[in-house]
């Protein structure tokens, strides 16, 4: 799993802090995206999923490879 | 056979929820514009003001829409459904039958004949090109996309009036102490405000306010609320009463269910019916309505959240704004703060003010269960 982030769309809600508290993380000065971990381990693929999914920015994007 | 009926946000994520926990059956998804999901929030800010270019709007790349193995019927917009046969009847003469359908058609913008509004990419593109051309344009409505769209404007260079029957914009949406906020910086950043006072009619040359006022202009915009798109389903038989009304599963019926703008359901913790039109809730309603498609029967019980940007703010709310209001930190002069909104001593609401994720650190503190009616949630659900 490889992720990508927006940070240009990325709208600070944090959402994907709240499911994947371990790849993603918010800027403290303005809440933008932070992407701890672009190759998470195959454990946290399905909350990334979701995570990507939910972002209400479409600022995440998940590849297979 | 699973059909969702609206291309937008919920009727997207019902889809991506539905194959992600396993579901491989055919899925399809019909549309009334001829477009691919695509997203709204952005439509009001980066696409009227073009620092997007449109197609940046498209929810998902092509490579993760093929992926997803559905089949998308566009431009055709629903026009009837049979609850005991579970089929929808499109305007081209399509009959779609399905073991579960999922209604996600959203809000239908309220009007005025010959007045432009902005729902629709198209909407907004037109808007963009009549705002190059306005030399004075009035926004009717004081809520989110009203007060969105006069700071794009304003941020285009036309001078532009916000008029509305609120003492200060998204007054309701904010509490008052923040509206008031708001209004300053609207009026600093070069916005008229004409707030408090009803507007009685729109010709071409502006608006007439209760007042007697006249607000010249040669462009209006019309953004004074919207219903939820249910006129199709009038003689189908559902319960509509602002919105398709749901169980605490989103359900309306055996094998129907209703996810965002146009649903309104049991909030289980709350303990009444609720409808939210925000972009999260069409998202997580659409996963959960996915879930009990599946099986899962579980109630829908979300905390409300939703965002605006506007000028150099970025505001974030989450649960719902109360009477009691504190600023617990930074500080208004600094137009940076937290404030939490309290009702009978607990904690109804969390809002940020360029501080997004400092608000969003007190939302686990926001209790719901502040209505004197029982709630009946699940254990853990909350």
């Amino acid at each position: 799993m490889k992720i990508t982030v927006d940070q240009d769309k990325c709208c600070g809600a944090g959402t994907c802090v709240l499911l994947a508290p371990d790849v993603f993380d918010q800027r403290d000065e303005d809440g933008i995206v932070v992407l701890l971990d672009s190759s998470p381990p195959a454990a946290l693929h399905s909350l990334v999923d979701e995570a990507a999914s939910v972002c209400p920015a479409a600022a995440i994007t998940v590849s297979s490879s | 056979m699973t059909l969702v009926v609206g291309a937008s946000a919920a009727g997207l994520a019902t889809a991506e929820a539905l194959r992600r926990k396993g579901y491989t059956g055919p899925l399809t998804i019909l549309g009334s514009e001829p477009h691919l999901p695509y997203d709204r929030p952005p439509l009001s800010k980066q696409v009227l003001s073009g620092s997007w270019a449109p197609d940046r709007v498209a929810l998902r790349s092509a490579d993760a829409l093929a992926a997803l193995d559905v089949d998308f019927v566009l431009g055709d917009p629903a026009v009837h459904l049979d609850v005991v046969e579970r089929a929808v009847h499109t305007a081209s003469g399509r009959v779609l039958k399905a073991d579960n359908i999922v209604l996600a058609t959203g809000l239908r913008p309220r009007t005025l004949p010959g007045q432009p509004t902005l729902r629709t990419l198209d909407d907004a593109l037109a808007l963009r090109e009549r705002f190059s051309q306005a030399s004075r344009a009035v926004v009717v409505g004081d809520g989110v996309l009203g007060a969105e769209i006069a700071a794009t404007a304003r941020q285009l260079g036309v001078p532009v009036t916000l008029a509305g029957p609120q003492q200060a914009p998204m007054a309701l949406q904010l509490g008052p102490l923040v509206a008031a906020q708001l209004a300053s910086l609207h009026t600093s950043s070069g916005v008229e405000l004409r707030l408090g006072a009803a507007v009685t009619s729109v010709s071409e040359d502006g608006v007439l306010l209760e007042t007697g006022e006249v607000l010249p202009a040669d462009l209006v915009v019309v953004a004074f609320g919207s219903a939820p798109a249910t006129s199709w389903l009038e003689d189908s038989g559902l319960v509509l009463g602002d919105g398709i009304v749901c169980d605490s599963r989103c359900r309306a019926a055996e094998g129907i269910y209703a996810a965002g703008d146009v649903a309104r359901w049991h909030h289980e913790t709350l303990g009444r019916l609720v409808r939210l039109e925000n972009r999260t809730n069409a998202t997580e309603m659409g996963i959960a309505v996915a879930g009990n498609i599946l099986g899962a029967d579980e109630p829908y019980v979300p905390v409300p959240y939703f965002w605006t940007d506007q000028f150099d703010a970025k505001i974030h709310v989450h649960g719902f704004v109360g009477p009691e209001v504190s600023v617990v930190e930074g500080s208004l002069a600094e137009r940076r703060f937290v404030v939490r909104y309290h009702r009978d001593g607990e904690l109804t609401g969390v809002l940020g003010w360029n501080m997004p994720k400092q608000a969003r650190l007190h939302r686990q503190d926001i209790s719901l269960r502040c209505r004197a009616t029982v709630a009946t949630s699940t254990p853990g659900a909350a």
